[in-house]
């Protein structure tokens, strides 16, 4: 059978990722850890529960007033002197953040964790135009250090463990003496980064929440570089997907107690950053101009079909990547996209295309361990069926998901006709399992059989079917 | 006593008995033990032979309208009103949970949410609706237990399980390190990602032999035929077996 192009690099990708006993140890051993601590903050099942619908219907609530609120959304943040740009693509978002850059003159951008800044391939556009883009999230810091892009939404340099971390420090920072000692490691990392915030002439962040009814951004972060970003520089850029709105003030409590659960176990992150205004008449600092870039890249049309909907009530917690087995055993970078994991497969396909991605809808067992742990319940397995079914879909197609019936081929179109009638024939099936009963492990190693049999012995056919066996034990046939 | 498990219904005189293709093609002494163990609770099986496949495959994998063409089939098999007894969690999650969204807009959906409301796995039907008790005349043997995704999460139905292996008094389960992880079987998923399923697998394997257990017991046939797949691979010699089968050879 012939493969899409998606799905001849997912494989190569897998093969490398599963080859690779260092990459999956350590996302055990972090993924292990992750989960235990956000089973124990969430201990109360019941308490959870509810808190867990609560997220997910402030979500919906949101969803189903989205112009309205992005509206108010904008009149607000105007009002408190924030200026709101509008960005249809990537491309016209990294223009929008040039223009700013460029015109106060500035070379050196420092960025705080935001995943739309990786949708927007920032760094590289900034790069190309000349200009630095320094990432002072640890994690990121590290990942950048070593060329790469982030593995996990919310722990961007969780493929690598500590040893892996010394020696690339030792590598590519001048002068660090080598050490595996954390604390000294930490000390190396905030030595170079304290040197990047004086050196900051702007500020690129993300926003986690932005507060419909007030024109407040919020931003979650552990380690103070958020903060750091947004106020040091005298110019902040805060980059949002258009679905991030919420409504009131008193929507974020419990979306923040899910996110920083379900993200790290925390109750609480070590800051929550509130960010209403530019620096006013008479503050000592903050920030003189402050930027809010709306990205809407695809999100507008999944937001326009009422079952592709559910995918934009994500707070990017990372909990279904932590939990998935697929995730847990490959990692981000072999799904070949910014978002990885479950959310990664239900949302990048909508965003990029089926022809781009795909194949990201086929990997998942549909065990749904994501749907188990989602703080905003997101129904993974309705829309990565829905996603397949659209892979095939030529012509018109029920959801009009970018790239449509991609994967379409007569060859595979017809195997699934011929097996829809072979299940709905019983004289057709008799014969078949006489026949498969028969020639039982004589069959060709071929086809499904051929995967399967590459690490498997091959299925134990019977000589005789449970059809057979109730037909000469006399059960009630119904007729 | 509080009955933990009240009965949903009262007790039937008949029931419909969905065998799975699965079981059918591999386990058909698995699918004949489930029979057993209702009949010997003095509940008539009917077993139409026009069943063939809940529909699931096609389901998973993009083709919608055969997954129907398929699931109509058996709407039209199972047609009385009896309840219908599943030896599998993931099959009955199709027939029970997915048939409604499968139909969310077709003409028949009616039909088919009343077929779905009739829908059991085996063992749930034992423990809620039978009140099965057991009594174990086997020997002493240690086992270990993996949940299928579907029975534990969308059937919800390893309480039950587990309530059956528990009456059972010369049985030890000792518990996989990660009962709740996929096996890596994911019906054509197995096919369609053949190296990520594999290693899923493998893993299982390795939590099994660990567990030092002399056999592997679940309610679904489509993970035991990848376990054993894998087991018999590596050569190693731990069976597995459907609960029901398990249940009948050590109370008979
Ligand atoms: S889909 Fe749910 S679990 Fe996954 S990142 Fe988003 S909110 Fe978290």
């Amino acid at each position: 059978m012939t493969k899409t192009a998606d799905v001849l690099a997912f494989e190569r990708n897998v093969t490398k990722a599963l080859d690779d006993g260092q990459l999956r140890r350590n996302l055990r051993s972090a993924m292990t850890t992750l989960s235990q601590r956000r089973r124990a903050l969430f201990a109360d099942v019941e308490a959870f529960e509810k808190l867990r619908t609560q997220g997910q219907s402030i979500r919906r609530r949101a969803l189903s007033r989205l112009p309205e609120l992005l509206e108010q959304l904008e009149a607000r943040c105007t009002a408190n002197g924030i200026q709101v740009h509008w960005a249809e693509t990537t491309a016209e978002a990294n223009a929008i953040c040039l223009d700013i850059i460029r015109r106060h003159g500035a070379q050196r951008v420092i960025k705080g964790k935001s995943m739309v800044s990786e949708e927007m391939h920032l760094n590289h556009f900034l790069e190309e135009q000349g200009i630095e883009a320094l990432e002072t999230d640890l994690g990121e810091y590290i990942i950048q250090l070593d060329g790469e892009t982030p593995s996990h939404i919310i722990v961007p340099a969780i493929h690598k463990n500590k040893d892996q971390i010394a020696h690339l420090f030792h590598d590519r920072i001048p002068d660090a003496p080598y050490t595996e000692v954390v604390e000294e490691l930490n000390a190396i990392a905030r030595q170079e980064l304290r040197e990047k915030f004086r050196a900051g002439e702007v500020g690129v962040s993300g926003v986690n929440f932005a507060v419909a009814e007030t024109g407040t951004l919020c931003l979650v972060e552990n380690e103070g570089n958020g903060r750091m970003c947004t106020t040091a520089p005298p110019v902040h850029i805060a980059l949002m997907g258009l679905e991030k709105v919420v409504e009131k003030l008193q929507d974020v409590p419990p979306l923040l107690r899910l996110l920083t659960g379900s993200a790290t176990g925390q109750p609480i992150t070590t800051y929550f950053n509130m960010i209403t205004a530019p620096r006013r008449p008479g503050e000592l600092d903050g920030p003189r101009e402050v930027h809010l870039v709306i990205l809407d890249n695809g999100r507008s049309s999944i937001y326009g079909d009422p079952e592709r909907r559910a995918t934009l009530q994500c707070i990017r917690c990372g909990a279904c990547l932590n939990h998935c087995p697929i995730y847990t055993r490959l990692g981000g970078h072999a799904y070949g996209h910014v978002y990885p994991g479950p959310i990664g497969s239900i949302l990048t396909p909508q965003l990029e295309g089926l022809d781009e991605a795909g194949v990201m809808a086929s990997a998942s067992t549909f065990c749904g361990a994501c749907e188990e742990v989602c703080p905003v319940k997101i129904p993974f397995t309705e829309i990565l069926r829905m996603l397949r079914n659209e892979a095939y879909a030529r012509g018109e197609s029920e959801h009009d998901v970018k790239g449509h019936g991609y994967r379409y081929t007569t060859v595979e179109a017809l195997s699934w006709k011929s097996w829809a009638l072979y299940n709905t024939s019983p004289g057709l099936a008799r014969i078949g399992s006489q026949i498969l009963g028969k020639l039982g492990q004589h069959l060709p190693m071929i086809g499904p059989l051929k995967e399967w049999t590459r690490t498997r012995i091959p299925p134990p056919f019977a000589p005789k079917s449970l059809h057979q066996l109730a037909q000469e034990r006399g059960l009630d046939d119904d007729r | 006593m509080n009955d933990p498990f009240p009965a949903p219904i009262p007790r039937p005189g008949k029931v419909y008995y969905f065998g799975t293709c699965v079981i059918d093609a591999c386990f058909p002494q698995a699918g004949l033990a489930g029979v057993e163990l209702l009949q010997r609770e003095g509940v008539q099986v009917i077993f139409p032979q026009a069943q063939s496949c809940c529909g699931q495959p096609a389901h998973n994998s993009g083709f919608p309208d055969e997954a129907r063409r398929v699931a109509r089939h058996q709407l039209k098999a199972f047609a009385r009103d009896y309840p219908i007894v599943v030896p599998s969690g993931s099959c009955a999650g199709m027939l029970k949970h997915q048939y409604p969204h499968l139909f969310a807009h077709e003409p028949d959906i009616e039909e088919v949410q009343r077929f779905s409301s009739r829908i059991y796995e085996l063992s749930e039907f034992m423990v809620k609706v039978l009140q099965v008790r057991l009594e174990d005349r086997g020997e002493p043997i240690k086992v270990t237990w993996h949940s299928s995704c579907h029975a534990l999460r969308e059937m919800a139905i390893i309480p039950y399980a587990k309530t059956l292996l528990g009456q059972l008094k010369q049985v030890e389960l000792v518990e996989l390190q990660n009962e709740r992880e996929c096996c890596g079987f994911g019906g054509t998923f197995s096919v369609k990602q053949p190296a990520i399923s594999a290693a899923m697998a493998d893993d299982k394997v390795n939590d099994i032999v660990q567990t030092g257990a002399a056999r592997v017991l679940s309610t679904d046939c489509g993970c035991l035929l990848n376990i054993s797949g894998t087991l018999g691979y590596r050569q190693l010699s731990i069976p597995t077996q459907h609960l029901a089968e398990f249940i009948l050879e050590r109370t008979q």
